[in-house]
């Protein structure tokens, strides 16, 4: 019993490996579908690290209910301190901050990079603000809309903007981009799953000899189909493997121009890759899904190929 | 005993008509007998019935008390383990050795190593190919691929060893040798079918003659 477990093991290493070996034997035609692999994974990885990235921007905006308030033209920084005073009084408040219109311009200056062109300026045309920060217990949209109301009707307010509405925005955006990546890469997925199983389909029909001879001498089913499905099981490895080096390789390019970019936006935005695990997962969903493709062309061309 | 028996056996293709009507025999265990006729007569599909490469239209054939002719495909591979066969082109994996080859019957059973090396080794030495494992096949001359073959069609100590016109491709004194062979291996008690045109060998050897035209079975 043991010697055929051990026999068993065997064959299954052996299988592993003279998989490999084949391949490596016909280098032109598996490095082809290896690539194609390798790119439609890839594609799929970078869409999500393009969402993952995008997600990390947006992800720190998620708990902001930020108001501000815009003052009329008229109002001044006195007025709109004692406004601002008034205001922190108010029991859904949790913080408040007035910035006076020289503040705001000399924010803007330093910020947007048109330090000169506003210099040209007659007069400074940003208004003064108040930013309003509500109590965390303000979760619902109504509260934070009744809030807003009662803001408006300060005369010397001109309007409000909730910085909710926007992060809102930004969020369903993402969850329609999320959505879209979740789609191409089912779609991505089941080309890998085809590629294989196309390829898995010719190496049979190449082999057709061996898999009639193993038949006749009494060969299962699962016997003759091990050697294919671990070259299925090779080929979505190593296209995985090579999705990762895809990626890794546009991230680094696009790496030195983001930062630039990051910079110009005195942000401190860093570059994600894909993590540890997330590298050891796409080995996983690529191998699994190419081996899921060899299997399903085996199950049902095994049936079909009768020795004659 | 008997090993094999063929009850009110009938084979149609579909386009090709009846390959076989009607064919009754039985052989028993440890018997060597000759299957003979013209090309078409019907020896190839009755090898066919026996290795369960085709079902038969009508009756049922029997091996070694089982009814081999409705069987499911799941069962099929373990049944034919019991089987020895024999092909007039061989049929050699060319890309592997003559040790793999012959290893390929104890591979599929999941036999271990050393027992596997053990028993080709005994088989490579009954067709006196001992020394040629590291060999591929198309470095052999045709009779010693044709040895190969037997040698890969005993490895696994059949009941039953099936010969397709094993002589076909060989010359007079290798075919004399080849037949030899089986009469060895029907000394140890395995029953042997040869299909075969070289009626001269048949006489020559005198074992059991089972004649088949357009069909039907004429002389058993």
């Amino acid at each position: 019993m043991q010697e055929r477990f051990e026999a068993y093991l065997l064959n299954h290493a052996h299988g592993l490996f003279s998989s490999l070996g084949r391949l490596s034997r016909a280098p032109f035609t598996s490095s082809m579908t290896v690539l194609v692999l390798a790119i439609a994974i890839s594609l799929a990885a970078c869409f999500y690290i393009v969402v993952a990235n995008i997600q990390q921007l947006t992800g720190n905006l998620q708990s902001s209910n930020q108001m501000s308030l815009f003052l009329k033209d008229h109002v001044t920084d006195a007025a709109g301190q004692k406004l601002a005073e008034q205001l922190r009084q108010n029991a859904s408040v949790e913080a408040i901050k007035f910035i006076t219109k020289a503040q705001a311009m000399a924010e803007f200056k330093a910020n947007s990079g048109f330090g000169d062109a506003l210099n040209a300026l007659d007069s400074n045309p940003l208004p003064s603000v108040i930013q309003v920060l509500p109590k965390n217990t303000l979760e619902n949209n109504d509260e934070i809309d009744k809030l807003m109301a009662e803001f408006k009707q300060l005369p010397q307010v001109d309007f409000v903007q909730v910085d909710m509405q926007w992060v809102e925005r930004v969020q369903t955006i993402m969850l329609i981009a999320s959505r879209g990546v979740m789609l191409v890469g089912l779609l991505l997925g089941f080309a890998v799953t085809f590629i294989t199983g196309n390829t898995i389909r010719l190496e049979l029909q190449n082999r057709q000899d061996e898999v009639f001879i193993s038949k006749l001498v009494g060969a299962t089913h699962s016997f003759i189909q091990r050697p294919f499905l671990y070259t299925g099981f090779w080929l979505g490895f190593i296209g995985g493997f090579l999705a990762w080096l895809i990626v890794t390789i546009v991230l680094l390019l696009l790496e030195n121009p983001v930062e630039k970019l990051s910079t110009l936006y005195n942000g401190s935005f860093e570059l994600l890759f894909l993590s540890f695990s997330e590298f050891i997962m796409l080995l996983m969903i690529s191998s699994s899904l190419a081996v899921l493709g060899s299997w399903a062309v085996l199950h049902y061309q095994l049936r079909q190929l009768k020795p004659q | 005993m008997t090993m094999l028996r063929f009850e009110h056996v009938s084979k149609r293709y579909p386009d090709a008509g009846e390959a076989l009507s009607d064919v009754n025999f039985h052989l028993d265990k440890g018997e060597m007998a000759f299957l003979t006729g013209r090309s078409g007569a019907g020896k190839s599909t009755l090898l066919k019935l026996i290795a369960m490469m085709e079902q038969c239209t009508r009756g049922t054939v029997m091996l070694d008390g089982q009814n081999i002719s409705r069987i499911s495909d799941r069962r099929i591979p373990y049944l034919r383990r019991h089987l020895g066969l024999i092909f007039q082109d061989y049929k050699l994996l060319n890309d592997r050795t003559v040790f793999d080859n012959v290893a390929l019957p104890l591979v599929v059973c999941g036999i271990n190593h050393q027992e596997i090396s053990r028993r080709v080794r005994a088989a490579l030495d009954k067709v006196s190919l001992l020394g040629k494992e590291r060999k591929y096949p198309l470095a052999l001359s045709g009779g010693e691929q044709q040895r190969v073959g037997i040698a890969r069609a005993i490895v696994n100590k059949p009941k039953l060893i099936l010969a397709d016109e094993p002589t076909g491709n060989l010359d007079p004194d290798l075919s004399a040798e080849v037949m030899h062979m089986f009469e060895e291996f029907k000394q140890v008690g395995v029953t042997v079918l040869v299909a075969t045109h070289d009626i001269e060998l048949i006489h020559r050897l005198g074992h059991r003659e089972l004649r088949l035209d357009k069909g039907h079975l004429v002389a058993s």
